[in-house]
C-alpha cells in the first residue's frame, strides 16, 4: 500500500508531461475565458453531510444565497423564498428561528455574514440596505436605505446604461460584507455602484475605493468579500474573474487571476487563514460553462493554491452555482446553492489530498 | 455649570438682533436617551420609524413604513397595498396592539398625531388619505383617497438606452390620476378635499383642520372639524408665503399655524385664516415640528440629516416668536445620535419622543435645560 501512492505520482507526472491526453477535449473561446487557468491542481477529498438542515414541515428554502455560522455552530441560512426569510439552525441543523419576519429591508437576498460578537448582518440587494442583528434578533443598526414606495413602480435601468455616481450613505445592490479586527466595516457594493466602501464601526463613512472596469483596483460586480487578520481586503471581483486584495486602507496589493470567477470568498479564523473561493457553474442555462466550472479552491491568503474540489450537479456533493460560503472551521464548511435551494454541510480530508499527491486518483 | 449656561443664554439674548438672523451663539441642552425604550414582541418588527404621537395617558403610537407595498398586476393596471403599520405602547413601551390591520390606506407612512380628545389621525403619503382613528380604534374619519391604481410602465424599448437613471432616481411614472383631484400643474396649490403626498396634521382649539400638502401639492389645507374643506393657502416656490415640500405643521393655542417649510429652510407662520405672520430662518430645514401643550408653549424643530448623509441632525427648541432657546443632538446611528428624525412628539417639555427614519427606531429624550 505504502508503494502505491509513490507510483501513482509518477504516473500522475508522466501524464503531466503529455498535455494533450491531460486535457483531451478542445474548448470553446467562451470555456476557456470561464475555466480557471490554474493548472493541476489537487483533488481533496470530500463528502457531504446528508439531510444537512432539518426543516419544520410547510418550511422551505428557496434559492440558498446566504450562509454564516456563529461561534456557537448555529447555521443561519438567507434565502429567497416566496419571501426573503432568515433561518436558524443550530449545529445539528435543526431548526431553531427565523427572524426578521416582515423586516422592511428583507426583499432579495444576497448574503448573511455573522461578525466576531455574534451579531447577525443581513445584505439585501433589493431594498439596498445591510441589516444588523444582534444576537437575540434585534435589529441594531442599518446601512443604506430602501428606495421609497411612494415613487410607484420604477422602470429597471437597461443593462449597460449609466450609474449615477456612488453616495457615501447609500448602496446599489450590495453583495456582502466584512469587518476587520476594529470593527470597521467592508461592503461590496455591488450590482449597481462597482466599489468597496469602509464603514467605521459606528456606521459612519470612512472611505470608498473602485469604479466599473477591468483596470486594476477597478471591479465588475463585486461580488463577495473577506478580510484576513490582519486586516486586508479580498474582493471576489466576480465579472473579471480575480481577486483583488486591498489593504485596509483600500489601496490595492495583489491579484488572484487563477481560480475562475469567485462567486463567493471566505477566509477561515485561526492563526494559519486560508482563503476559499468558488468558481461557481452559472445560474442561468448555461451547460457549456457549467461543463469547466464549479469547483471551489483553498488557497494561502497569498495567492497560491493548496487544492480543488466539487463540480456541478444536483446530486448530495455536487453543486447547483455555490452563492456563499462558510468557512468557520476550515475542514468543515458550509455552502448554500441557488439552483439547487439547499445548503450542504461539506466535510474536507485535505490530509488524504497530501498524501496521495497529484494525480493520485488516475 | 449652570452659571454658565445662564451666561450663555444672557449673551444669547443679548445677541439676538432678529427674527431674521441665526443667533450667533446657542446653547447645548444636555439631554439623555432611554436605551431600547420601545419594546418590539418576537415577530414584529419596526420598519422607518416615520411618525410617532403619544395621547393624553403617555401611550406611544408608532406609524412605520415595515412589510412592503405589494402590487398586485390587473391587466394593464397594478394595485397596491400594505407597507404601514400603527403600533401602540403604554407609557413604559411596552406594546399594547396594532390598529388598522388591512386598513385600505395604510401604504406608506408619513405621519400619526394624536388630538385633544384622544383620536389618533394618520398621515399616509402613498394613499393620500388622513385617516382618523377613535381611541378604541375604530376608523372614524377619512380624508382624501387614495389612487386607484399606479400606471404599469411599458416595456423598456430596445437601444437607445433612455438617460441616465437609477434605483430611486429615475423620475416616478405618471400614475393614475383617479382619486388625486382637481388637475392642475403639480405645486399649483390645488384647492379642495383631496390631497397629494400630503405630510401632516394639526388642530386648533374649536377642531378645525390644518394640512401640510405637501410634496406634490403645495399648500396648507383648512377644514373644519367635520372635515369640511374652508380653504387653502400657497404653491410651489421660495417667496414668502410659498412652500417647497411643507414638511410638518404645528398650531399653537391661540390658533396660528405654524409649517415647516423644509425645502426653503423656514418655518412660516401663518395666522389662523392663512395670513403670513412671521417666518423663521435660522433653524436649518425643519423636517419636524412640534409645539408643547401648556401655558408656556414651546416650538422644537429638527433640522434632520437626508437619508443619504450624516450632516447635521440637531433639534432646536425655540419661543413662539422663533427665539432660539437652545439645541441639541447630531446625525449618527448611536444611542442619543438621529438618523434623520421624521417626527416629534413634545406632549412634555422635557421628555420628548423622536421617530428616526434612517435607524428604525423611536427615542425617548429627557432634556436637562438650564432653569
Amino acid at each position: 500500500m505504502r508503494r502505491c501512492p509513490r507510483f501513482s505520482l509518477a504516473l500522475g507526472l508522466l501524464l503531466l508531461a503529455t498535455p494533450v491526453l491531460a486535457q483531451p477535449q478542445t474548448l470553446t473561446p467562451a470555456q476557456q475565458r470561464a475555466k480557471a487557468k490554474a493548472q493541476n491542481v489537487p483533488e481533496i477529498p470530500y463528502e457531504s453531510v446528508p439531510n444537512f438542515l432539518k426543516f419544520p414541515t410547510n418550511l422551505y428554502l428557496g434559492e440558498g444565497i446566504g450562509i454564516a455560522t456563529n461561534s456557537k455552530g448555529h447555521i443561519f441560512v438567507y434565502t429567497r423564498s416566496q419571501e426573503t426569510r432568515l433561518f436558524e439552525f443550530d449545529k445539528t441543523g435543526t431548526f431553531i428561528r427565523e427572524l426578521g419576519e416582515g423586516l422592511y429591508g428583507f426583499a432579495f437576498a444576497h448574503a448573511v455574514r455573522v461578525d466576531a460578537q455574534d451579531n447577525i448582518w443581513a445584505v439585501d440587494e433589493g431594498t439596498n440596505t445591510i441589516i444588523k442583528f444582534n444576537p437575540e434578533g434585534k435589529v441594531v443598526m442599518l446601512i443604506g436605505r430602501k428606495s421609497e414606495a411612494v415613487g410607484g413602480l420604477e422602470e429597471t435601468p437597461a443593462p449597460g446604461s449609466p450609474v449615477p455616481p456612488a453616495q457615501p450613505y447609500r448602496l446599489s445592490r450590495p453583495t456582502d460584507i466584512a469587518w476587520d479586527a476594529a470593527g470597521n466595516s467592508f461592503i461590496s457594493d455591488g450590482y449597481g455602484n462597482s466599489r468597496v466602501v469602509k464603514y467605521d464601526k459606528n456606521g459612519r463613512f470612512v472611505k470608498d475605493t473602485g469604479s466599473k472596469g477591468s483596470l486594476p483596483g477597478q471591479l465588475s460586480t463585486p461580488h463577495a468579500i473577506a478580510t484576513d487578520a490582519q486586516g486586508n481586503v479580498y474582493v471576489a471581483d466576480r465579472g473579471n474573474s480575480r481577486i483583488q486584495v486591498f489593504s485596509n486602507d483600500l489601496v490595492l496589493r495583489a491579484i488572484y487571476s487563477n481560480v475562475g470567477a469567485p462567486w463567493a470568498v471566505c477566509i477561515t479564523p485561526g492563526p494559519h487563514q486560508y482563503l476559499y473561493s468558488s468558481n461557481s457553474n452559472p445560474d442561468s442555462n448555461n451547460s457549456e460553462i457549467a461543463a469547466v466550472t464549479g469547483e471551489i479552491y483553498k488557497m494561502e491568503l497569498d495567492g497560491t493554491i493548496l487544492g480543488k474540489f466539487g463540480k456541478p450537479g444536483k446530486l448530495l456533493g455536487e453543486f447547483g452555482t455555490v452563492h456563499q460560503i462558510d468557512c468557520r472551521n476550515p475542514d468543515e464548511i458550509s455552502v448554500v446553492e441557488i439552483t439547487n435551494w439547499r445548503a450542504q454541510r461539506i466535510l474536507l480530508h485535505p490530509a488524504a489530498a497530501a498524501a496521495g499527491a497529484t494525480g493520485a486518483k488516475k | 455649570m449652570r452659571r454658565s449656561l445662564r451666561t450663555l443664554l444672557l449673551a444669547a439674548a443679548l445677541l439676538y438682533p432678529g427674527p431674521l438672523m441665526a443667533q450667533l451663539v446657542i446653547p447645548e441642552i444636555p439631554y439623555d436617551s432611554v436605551p431600547d425604550f420601545l419594546k418590539m414582541p418576537d415577530r414584529i418588527y419596526m420598519g422607518e420609524a416615520v411618525g410617532v404621537a403619544t395621547n393624553s395617558k403617555g401611550n406611544v403610537f408608532v406609524y412605520t413604513r415595515t412589510g412592503h407595498t405589494n402590487v398586485g398586476l390587473g391587466d394593464s393596471r397594478a394595485f397596491s397595498k400594505g407597507g404601514a403599520r400603527l403600533f401602540e405602547f403604554d407609557k413604559t413601551g411596552k406594546y399594547l396592539r396594532e390598529i388598522g390591520v388591512g386598513v385600505y390606506g395604510f401604504n406608506f407612512a408619513h405621519a400619526v398625531r394624536v388630538d385633544p380628545q384622544d383620536n389618533i389621525w394618520v398621515i399616509d403619503e402613498g394613499s393620500n388619505n388622513i385617516m382618523k382613528f377613535n381611541p378604541a380604534g375604530d376608523l372614524i374619519m377619512v380624508m382624501g383617497r387614495k389612487p386607484e391604481s399606479l400606471r404599469v410602465p411599458a416595456l423598456a424599448p430596445a437601444p437607445p438606452v433612455p438617460a441616465p437613471t437609477g434605483r430611486g432616481a429615475a423620475a416616478a411614472p405618471a400614475a393614475d390620476t383617479s382619486g388625486r383631484g382637481p388637475s392642475g400643474p403639480p405645486g399649483s396649490g390645488i384647492p379642495g378635499d383631496l390631497f397629494n403626498r400630503e405630510t401632516d396634521v394639526a388642530w386648533d382649539t374649536a377642531g378645525n383642520i390644518f394640512v401640510s400638502d405637501g410634496y406634490v401639492n403645495a399648500r396648507v389645507a383648512k377644514f373644519d372639524k367635520n372635515g369640511k374643506f374652508i380653504k387653502s393657502w400657497g404653491s410651489k416656490g421660495a417667496e414668502p408665503g410659498q412652500f417647497n415640500i411643507a414638511h410638518s405643521i404645528a398650531v399653537d393655542a391661540k390658533g396660528n399655524v405654524y409649517v415647516g417649510d423644509r425645502g426653503n429652510n423656514r418655518i412660516q407662520v401663518f395666522d389662523n385664516n392663512g395670513e403670513l405672520k412671521n417666518v423663521i430662518q435660522s433653524v436649518g430645514a425643519p423636517w419636524a415640528i412640534c409645539i408643547t401643550p401648556g401655558a408656556h408653549q414651546y416650538l422644537y424643530s429638527s433640522n434632520s440629516n437626508g437619508t443619504a448623509d450624516m450632516n447635521n441632525g440637531e433639534i432646536y427648541k425655540l419661543e413662539l416668536d422663533g427665539k432660539i432657546l437652545g439645541k441639541f443632538g447630531r446625525a449618527g446611528k448611536l444611542l442619543k445620535e438621529f438618523g434623520s428624525v421624521h417626527e416629534i412628539d413634545c406632549r412634555y417639555e422635557n421628555e420628548l419622543l423622536v421617530g428616526e427614519i434612517t435607524n428604525w427606531r423611536v427615542q425617548k429624550l429627557t432634556l436637562h435645560p438650564a432653569k
